[in-house]
């Protein structure tokens, strides 16, 4: 019997008053792909940041192939043979790729001799796990796939036994993190361990030995992965059974309210992010826009939203209440932005402030240059309530909300506004599952109160479950529109821009 | 993690703490060159609050830096770091003081005050809504711009005193002094418990920076422009979102900020030397900066911090008579060290404090 390749025991980490990490206990064996799931704010991340030597424990011990040790940064997690995969990536872009995996590591000041080096270790590696990337690309040019590759191979290259991945597959299509799992499968049959820290309950059940839950800081369960399922994970997850499929009628689609003509959006270095897309949404209908990130939804979002600048083509809005002359929020057309962290809310105020954003200047905040604070409050109040945002405190900060709380004071905000037409963008990044089912309902009961919706989301689950029709993006162009009933590799290789005629 | 201290640490442990740590190392600067540090504070405090005349000087000081530190402040609320106060209030001690000869032939003080503060604000507000425009269209730096038009303003002003402002066959370069109906009060109603105050400099000017603090906060704090300004300043990207535009937020908030600067002119040029004259900042703009960081762009912080930095002009003009050993290069080094841990290394303490907070936290949790 050998002893676990990683054995945490009783480990405690807590920032202020929060209890990041309480008592966790965590066996990893050897050679097994060990999957840690838990919604966001649970401890996932502060705990392997722990194992990675960003954060001390405040008690516990951790114990890597059976030996006691203390790992206080991360050169002595990578002298353990601990490598991580950050969630976003550590690559230095304008690099190539043999350069990034270096780096850290160049054996002398001068770079010569360990370029040959590394070059050749380089090579045995990728042959070694099907990991090929070119050594001399540069690393900006890789699309995101190859470019988690490289970040595996730098790992692998310092000498990982125990490589750690942070929600690796966010910014895959679904071939690519088919392919990364196969990766990882040959990493596991040469011997190594892998932590696999993510939300999705599907990739855990697909690839792993075994899962530990996580909640609110603890570890709740530890399973064999086969003696498991996707319900009970979910049900640990969140502590309380989840609906993880909406129910939802038939659409019954009205007149057309959004209608987008041979729409271009070029960015500042003249780069067409958006290809001529056309489409229209409907009133009492959600119209889905699938795709992996970065295929021009944000642009063709903000371009919708009026935010974003529009290089040639239209965006026009039928048949809506308000001045056609003012801005299209004030115009019955409400959005949610993709991040609410970025956009959609000023983190470092109040809940209350945040209830005004994009919509200080309306006669129902105050009329003339001042705010009425009290009218602003007690809209605040009003939404936090009707929307459930706990804790329903509207002098709290946004950033101290949770991702799923904070997402609701954005829905709130708009929804509140009564729009005609709705564009949501990712509506469910980073918020826990309890969350989601209730904006998944939300949404749904939008539609059904003869509201247009445009969701644009990366969780092609999501899309299919919301959606009524189904656009797929890529690299800026609208490759296909599918029913809601099409297979997930339909739309994925629609995603990876191959076209069914192509495919047939 | 972001960690939310309560507010007296924030705006009052902390603060206290690093202008002790400017004062422990100022101390060991001064022992360094043979004096005693506890008496040379002794000379610094009864030098600017020891008797009527001194306190007169610090409010005078502070009141500069009120206004400079506010124009500081009001463009950090818009993530624009204006460190052109010191051009601005020159400019803005123009326009004062073209006010104050144009009329002061014809009307008494109060009566040429609301021009002088029209002109004042508005010569600041020009100089200062140029670099705001400058960024807003075409993405020049305001750190850059700003101080540029600090060294344009300097040539301007030597050119237009000796050009036009110098009364003609005398040698001194500056305007003649207004009529003394012109001049701004001196604080005389605190005569009473201050004798000597309106022997000082010290003049309304200090009044009218008080409510400039107020004037900002009203602002800032409660109206639309001002919400729009704060959601610039902490996220652009939400602000666009928000469909609030950045020319008019950057150049209208610069602007303002030049406003406030300018205003620092009333004080010397119509509360003072009742001319306009070489240098009318003496620093004034530069120190603006560091009473704006220190008081975290607040203004009830700013008259705080501004009434230190007015305490170590006076206190240190003081020491330096009574030590000689201590040159006026010595306060200035001084001046230094505070603006250097109170404004720029300003959360040194704080990862400190922080986890002592938490450990007193988890100890009572």
């Amino acid at each position: 019997m050998t002893a676990p390749a990683i054995q945490l025991q009783g480990i405690s980490k807590s920032f202020g008053a929060v209890h990041a990490n309480r008592d966790i206990d965590l066996k990893v064996d050897k050679g097994t792909i060990h999957g840690i799931i838990g919604e966001n704010g649970a401890g996932k991340s502060t705990l392997m940041s722990i194992l990675y030597g960003f954060y001390q424990a405040d008690r516990g011990t951790i114990a890597v192939d059976g030996q006691q040790v203390t790992i206080k940064d991360s050169d002595a997690a990578i002298g353990l043979g601990i490598g991580m995969v950050h969630q976003h990536f550590m690559l230095v872009e304008p690099f190539t790729v043999l350069e990034n995996v270096m780096l850290g590591a160049e054996g002398g000041a001068l770079l010569n001799k360990g370029r040959a080096q590394a070059r050749k270790e380089l090579q045995r590696l990728e042959e070694e796990y099907e990991l090929n990337v070119d050594p001399d690309a540069i690393v900006g040019d890789l699309p995101v796939g190859l470019q988690q590759r490289v970040e595996i191979l730098k790992a692998l290259y310092r000498g990982a036994e125990i490589l750690i991945l942070d929600e690796p597959t966010g910014v895959l299509t679904p071939d690519e993190a088919d392919h990364l799992f196969r990766i990882l499968g040959q990493l596991r049959a040469q011997g190594k361990t892998v932590l696999l820290i993510t939300h999705k309950l599907r990739e855990i059940m697909a690839i792993t030995d075994d899962v530990s839950v996580m909640r609110q800081g603890q570890m709740v369960a530890t399973r064999h992965t086969a003696d498991t399922g996707v319900e009970e994970l979910a049900e640990l997850m969140v502590g309380r059974r989840v609906l993880l499929q909406v129910d939802k009628g038939e659409a019954q689609p009205g007149a057309t309210k959004l209608e987008v003509r041979n729409l271009e959006v070029v960015d500042e270095i003249g780069v067409r992010r958006v290809k001529d897309a056309s489409f229209t949404v409907r009133a009492g209908e959600i119209v889905g826009i699938a795709g992996v990130s970065g295929n021009g939804q944000s642009e063709l979002l903000e371009a919708i939203a009026g935010i974003g600048p529009i290089a040639s083509g239209e965006v026009e809005l039928f048949d809506i209440e308000g001045d056609p002359t003012k801005w299209r929020p004030q115009h019955g057309l409400g959005h949610v932005p993709e991040d609410r962290h970025r956009m959609g809310l000023v983190t470092k105020f109040t809940a209350r402030e945040n209830t005004i954003l994009g919509y200080q200047r309306d006669a129902e905040f105050g009329s003339g240059l001042f705010l009425d604070q009290a009218a602003v409050l007690e809209a605040s109040k009003a939404q936090m309530e009707r929307f459930d945002v706990r804790p329903p405190d509207p002098s709290l900060k946004a950033a101290n909300f949770s991702g799923g709380n904070q997402q609701k004071i954005v829905l709130a905000r708009e929804i509140e506004q009564d729009p005609d037409v709705l564009i949501i963008g990712q509506p469910t990044r980073g918020v826990d599952v309890g969350a989601i089912e209730s904006i998944h309902r939300r949404l749904i009961e939008l539609r059904d109160s003869g509201k247009a919706i445009l969701l644009v989301s990366v969780e092609l689950d999501e899309i299919r479950a919301l959606s009524d029709r189904i656009l797929v993006m890529f690299a800026g162009e609208i490759m296909g529109e599918v029913g809601p009933e099409a297979s997930e590799r339909e739309i994925g290789l629609l995603m990876s821009g191959v076209r069914a005629e192509d495919a047939a | 993690m972001n960690k939310d201290l309560p507010g007296w640490v924030d705006f009052g442990l902390l603060p206290l703490l690093n202008l002790l740590t400017a004062f422990v190392v100022a101390g060991l600067v001064v022992l360094a060159i043979g004096e005693d540090p506890i008496e040379a504070v002794g000379h610094i405090i009864y030098g600017a609050f020891g008797y009527g005349n001194g306190v007169g000087y610090t409010l005078f000081y502070t009141t500069n830096f009120i206004f400079t530190g506010l124009a500081v402040a009001v463009a950090f609320h818009a993530s624009q770091f204006n460190i052109g106060g010191e051009g601005q209030a020159y400019l803005g001690g123009l326009g004062v003081g073209v006010a104050c000869l144009m009329l002061d032939q014809y009307l008494p003080w109060w009566g040429i005050l609301p021009v002088a503060i029209l002109l004042g604000a508005s010569f600041g507000a020009i100089w200062a809504a140029i670099p705001g425009i400058l960024y807003a269209k075409r993405g020049a730096h305001v750190v850059i711009t700003t101080i540029m038009f600090n060294f344009i303003s300097f040539s301007l002003m030597n050119y237009l005193i000796n050009e036009y402002l110098k009364v003609p066959g005398n040698a001194s370069v500056q305007s003649r002094t207004f009529e003394q109906t012109a001049w701004m009060p001196k604080l005389t109603w605190f005569e009473g418990v201050m004798p000597g105050i309106s022997t000082s400099p010290a003049n309304l000017s200090f009044i009218i920076a008080l409510i400039a603090c107020v004037f900002v906060y009203i602002l800032i704090w409660r109206t639309k422009f001002g919400y729009e300004v704060r959601v610039y300043g902490a996220n652009p990207s939400a602000a666009r979102y928000a469909g609030i535009s950045t020319t008019r937020v950057v150049v209208l908030t610069m602007a303002i900020s030049g406003a406030l600067a300018g205003l620092m002119g009333l004080n010397p040029v119509m509360g003072d030397q009742t001319r306009i004259f070489l240098d009318i900042p003496q620093q004034a703009g530069f120190v603006g900066i560091a009473v704006a960081l220190m008081g975290r762009s607040h203004p009830l912080w700013i008259v705080f911090a501004a009434l230190l930095f007015g305490t170590l002009y006076q206190g240190g003009a003081e020491l330096a008579f009574e030590m000689p050993a201590i040159t006026r290069d010595m306060i200035v080094v001084i001046q230094g060290l505070v603006i250097l841990f109170a404004g720029a290394m300003e959360f040194m303490f704080r990862p400190w404090v922080a986890r002592a907070f938490s450990m007193r936290e988890t100890a009572n949790g």
